[in-house]
């Protein structure tokens, strides 16, 4: 009664995007609770404010060139370099030194952002799709179905990641597509299992029954009745998958195969510099680290949060 | 129990050949065999010693009789050559693969202990400044890539203080005092980042049997309360513990490409990148198979070991 009233209902089930912090007139439904047990958890405030100021600088980059007057793919061989050709230190010129190329590491660093927020959203995407969509299918249509996704899911499991999208890699060639969607694939067969586990035990349910009993098909009764009851569980998984999916984005990169050189990069960045921290260029090591680190921990802390607020009893998955 | 054992059996055997036709038509489809020819050749070679190539390597043959071949060997123990020194694929896996094993093998055995241990820790002094700091540099270990933790390391621990050597592995057989210092920071990298998991995990499911009955009673009986922590809380997380560490274990025996990568150790997920930029297919294609199987045979050791970790458990 209480509630506060500016905000419509949208029925349940709209996108993850926005769905713990969102609406709902009638006093204390679950979202709300978990909107209000969101607000009081400082951890949550922080470290949300840490992934805006992330997603905000992604965004104003290029004024940071506009002041600096330092493109990302720009070289500056002399300013840029020392004597020797290597990078020079943090400084008023380059506020967080230059790379082996000369080229400005904190303006790399800030358009690095762009590609590593992209990646970890558009994988989380398509790991989400295929993860409902299987695990609602197996979950409620059962037999064959199930025992398919089943094997399909043993599969993806037992192959090694890493092998698999380096080989494709070197075959088609790196590009975000390729990793946005070998990230995707790969890393929703969790997704798959946990949906399927819900759809099993809701299944039984009288709404469902009552669904049928007016003739409802399957695909109705999966996506509009059943879906929205796991969607709680749907947006805990994701928001822990976007760090993960960028660690992988900058794992891929690392080795070589992310997306191609010369767009800044943070995995592509620090496997450049692994071959200089060790003559005293730590910064160049050490920024590009630390922006990444920062951004997944960001988003794991809010993820974890968002987990305790919509689902306080089960902490036990990761 | 036979049932059980007999089905998912078969259906570890059915996943193995998916995975060896999926793993095949990947890698061999496609553009496959003429960028392999063109690689092996050089940039030198001429359309008449790419055709001489293909044939040579039976890239030209359809794909089902290549898949037959291969099948056909791998049956019989013989995962074919290497393209480059004519290597049996079987005899470069037996080389790699000590240098993996103690690199897995070694650092399970920390993320184990030390997962574990935090975490029962974190659970008997739940909500404590200890529990807090636990859980924080568990998510902190969990946030932070394979590669940044690795170099970290190197920088501190090889670079600016040095008791530890920067890269490379040394044979337990050549020396094993060097064999342990050079996998130290490899260890301690691998096992950091993946104990989080396990602190979590144990803190979780201790907690979560904290209120139970069972326990009450086993305390107003008047048992001890390290033998209550022990036997009965412990107990809960036994099973899901042993089921992530089968998977970590299994997964992380196919090679764990970037710890390897980045501390220059020679062992299957080197070897297995050697084998990508060189398109080395007989290789690949071993090696993952390699690795598939140890997944799926650690997936079932599992499913038993839970027979005997839980007596509800019947299969």
């Amino acid at each position: 009664m209480s509630a506060v009233p500016e905000l419509i209902v949208e029925g349940p089930g709209t996108g993850p995007a926005d769905v713990p912090a969102a609406k709902k007139i009638e006093g204390r439904n679950p979202w709300r609770l978990a909107y209000e047990r969101l607000r009081t958890d400082k951890a949550a405030k922080i470290s949300f404010g840490v992934i805006v100021l992330i997603i905000v600088l992604a965004f104003v980059a290029p004024l940071f060139t506009k002041i600096t007057h330092h493109g990302p793919n720009e070289v500056f061989s002399n300013i840029g370099q020392n004597a020797n050709g290597g990078p020079v230190p943090p400084s008023g010129l380059f506020w967080l030194g230059t790379d082996a190329s000369g080229r400005d590491l904190f303006i790399r660093i800030l358009y690095g952002i762009r590609i590593s927020l992209l990646v970890g959203v558009l994988s989380t995407g398509v790991s989400v799709a295929l993860g409902v969509v299987f695990g609602l299918a197996a979950g409620f249509l059962g037999g064959v179905v199930d025992a398919v996704i089943a094997r399909m899911i043993d599969v993806l499991l037992s192959l090694p990641f890493l092998v698999v999208a380096l080989t494709l890699a070197y075959r088609y060639g790196g590009s975000l597509w390729l990793v946005v969607f070998v990230l995707g694939f790969f890393s929703f067969t969790a997704l798959a299992r946990i949906v399927r586990g819900q759809v099993i035990s809701l299944r039984q349910k009288e709404y469902v029954e009552a669904a049928r009993a007016m003739g409802a098909r399957s695909w109705r009764i999966m996506f509009i009745d059943l879906l929205p009851n796991v969607m709680a569980q749907v947006i805990v998984y994701a928001s822990l998958l976007i760090p993960l999916a960028i660690v992988g984005e900058s794992s891929l990169s690392f080795l070589g195969v992310g997306i191609p050189p010369p767009t800044a990069d943070w995995g592509d960045m620090i496997s450049d510099a692994s071959g200089y921290y060790q003559f005293g260029y730590w910064w160049y090591l050490f920024f590009p680290s630390l922006a990444l680190l920062g951004t997944t921990l960001a988003f794991n802390i809010f993820g974890d949060s968002v987990r305790d607020a919509l689902d306080p009893r089960g902490s036990t998955y990761v | 129990m036979t049932r059980f054992l007999l089905r998912r059996t078969a259906q570890a055997v059915l996943v193995l050949f998916i995975d060896s036709v999926v793993v095949f038509l990947l890698f061999f489809a496609g553009g496959g065999a003429q960028q392999v020819a063109q690689r092996f050749g050089g940039k030198a070679a001429d359309a008449a010693r790419i055709a001489q190539i293909k044939h040579d390597l039976h890239l030209d043959d359809p794909l089902q009789v290549q898949y037959g071949h291969w099948a056909w060997n791998a049956l019989h123990g013989n995962l074919g050559y290497d393209y480059y020194a004519s290597q049996p694929v079987i005899s470069l896996i037996h080389q790699a693969a000590p240098a993996t094993l103690s690199l897995v093998l070694g650092a399970a055995v920390i993320w184990l202990v030390y997962g574990v241990a935090t975490g029962i820790l974190s659970a008997v002094r739940n909500r404590s400044l200890l529990d807090r700091g636990f859980t924080a540099s568990a998510l902190f270990f969990y946030s932070m890539p394979t590669f940044v933790l690795g170099f970290s390391l190197i920088w501190l621990l090889a670079y600016k203080i040095r008791p530890f050597p920067f890269q490379g592995y040394i044979a337990i057989s050549q020396n094993p005092w060097q064999w342990f210092l050079h996998l130290v920071l490899p260890w301690l990298t691998l096992a950091l980042v993946t104990a989080a998991t396990y602190t979590r995990l144990t803190r979780g499911s201790m907690l979560d049997v904290m209120g139970e009955d069972y326990i009450r009673t086993a305390r107003s009986k008047g048992m001890s309360e390290r033998r209550v922590i022990f036997r009965h809380q412990l107990r809960a997380s036994l099973t899901p513990i042993t089921t992530q560490a089968g998977l970590d274990i299994g997964t992380a025996l196919g090679g764990v490409i970037i710890t390897e990568t980045v501390f220059g150790i020679t062992g299957l997920g080197w070897t297995a990148v050697k084998a990508i930029v060189n398109q080395d297919l007989p290789v690949i294609m071993g090696i993952t198979m390699i690795a598939a199987t140890f997944v799926v045979l650690a997936n079932l050791l599992v499913d038993v070991l839970y027979t005997v970790l839980d007596p509800r458990v019947r299969l």
